[in-house]
């Protein structure tokens, strides 16, 4: 999936700096550019950003709320701070990173790929994928590693690795537990459940 | 400055000092529970009545016909994290008093710990309606049947009149006590899947005050389990596998 990139930053200098590293990065599209963080939420929806680079002192006083509200109604987002003056690091923390400016081109384009792959793993962390489902809605029914295998054409060990994932992504170890799992998420239904 | 820095690093070191030199059989037993109140349940597992006054732990222990040794072991397992016995340790203390002991652990999971738990989760089951309420008192049947297995038929039935045998000199060919190993684990990952169906899945408008305070007793009870196991795999199995080796 390509990045698309939103810059938020008042000194026209640094934004079109910025930009022109980024889009000259292979998976990255600037797809938006503002000074001021008024509207930036309702950007992010339009132009389907998933990533942002904004200047930290634009935000103000209440710049935690304001991340706080923007992570809770964009969950993928990425927002990385561009430093541009002598700042508490501190103030840094609740941004998936920042680079500085004096950083060089190289060094910029390697923290960015790094902020992205890192939220990529974690959010692979959390979500089982389409295979997992599949597996997850089977053992709910009841079903044995081997007719899982034979009903998804795959070996029984590709069935048992998936069923490590699932544990280790639910935290539910048990086939009891899993089809609680299922259901409460409303994978399966209580008339696919064998009493 | 000096002072103020290093002043309170050296009380907190003083403090553990004497926690670790307390643990002995010149402690007096209350001061002991007041150091660490998770040694309070393991009273009625040894069969030590309260009312103790004043008594260390060798004169309670003698009163009550409860090897000192063995006592302090287990409060070690209890107290410390990282404790594991070796074999060195155990061969000087007398384990005639530990299947009594993991005898009344398992009964007091079975009669109190479990019931407990179980008044807790149907009450959870009831408010979580028809459309949740099923599946949830079908998965609290099969970690009761897990449970009832394991400690009954398991250890009640097949290990323990195992080694009443052994102790007694006979031996039967069909069993050995390396297939006890790592059997218990089932139970704790049960009791996870527990805590992770009541704290991150089940909806949140589901009795939330009543699945804080059973999520808080899953802690305690895995903590106590956890500990169990630790006494079965490295008090009990290498025992057992002594009286193996002895018998020709």
């Amino acid at each position: 999936m390509r990045n698309r990139v939103i810059i938020c930053e008042a000194s026209e200098i640094i934004a079109n700096g910025l930009a022109e590293i980024i889009d000259s990065m292979a998976q990255c599209d600037v797809v938006a550019r503002i000074e001021t963080p008024e509207h930036l939420g309702e950007k992010i929806t339009n132009s389907d950003a998933n990533l942002v680079i904004i200047d930290p002192t634009l935000l103000g006083f209440h710049y935690k709320d304001f991340l706080l509200q923007l992570g809770k109604e964009h969950p993928n987002l990425i927002v990385i701070a561009i430093v541009t003056s002598c700042l508490d690091h501190a103030v840094l923390s609740p941004y998936n990173g920042f680079i500085e400016i004096n950083d060089t081109r190289s060094k910029i384009i390697s923290k960015i790929n790094e902020f992205v792959q890192t939220e990529a793993t974690k959010k692979d962390d959390v979500e089982l994928s389409n295979r997992e489902i599949d597996v997850l809605v089977a053992v709910a029914k009841g079903m044995m590693n081997k007719e899982i295998a034979d009903l998804m054409n795959i070996s029984i060990h590709t069935v048992i690795s998936h069923r490590k994932n699932i544990t280790r992504k639910t935290g539910i170890k048990s086939v009891s537990g899993l089809t609680v799992y299922a259901l409460l998420n409303n994978l399966i239904d209580e008339n696919d459940l064998i009493h | 400055m000096f002072l103020s820095l290093y002043a309170p690093k050296l009380r907190k070191k003083a403090i553990i000092m004497v926690k670790k030199k307390a643990l002995s059989k010149d402690s007096k037993l209350a001061e002991l529970i007041a150091g660490d109140r998770r040694l309070l349940q393991l009273l009625p597992r040894f069969g030590i009545a309260l009312g103790f006054g004043d008594r260390n732990v060798e004169e309670v222990c003698r009163t009550n016909n409860v090897s000192t040794e063995l006592f302090l072991t287990i409060c070690k397992i209890y107290t410390n994290n990282d404790y594991k016995p070796n074999q060195a340790e155990i061969k000087n203390i007398d384990l005639g008093g530990l299947l009594p002991y993991l005898k009344a652990s398992h009964q007091y999971y079975l009669d109190e710990r479990f019931p407990h738990l179980e008044e807790h989760f149907q009450r959870i089951i009831k408010a979580s309606g028809a459309k949740y309420g099923p599946m949830l008192s079908h998965f609290y049947d099969e970690y009761k049947q897990e449970v009832v297995r394991h400690i009954k038929y398991y250890e009640e039935e097949v290990v323990f009149p195992y080694i009443e045998e052994l102790r007694k000199g006979q031996r039967s060919n069909t069993y050995e006590i390396n297939e006890f190993r790592h059997n218990h684990t089932n139970i704790q990952d049960v009791l996870d899947d527990m805590m992770n169906i009541l704290l991150k899945y089940l909806p949140g408008d589901i009795l939330p005050k009543e699945r804080i305070e059973i999520s808080l007793d899953i802690m305690e009870l895995s903590d106590d389990l956890n500990r169990h196991s630790v006494i079965e795999d490295h008090i009990l199995i290498p025992y057992v596998e002594s009286l193996e080796n002895a018998l020709p």
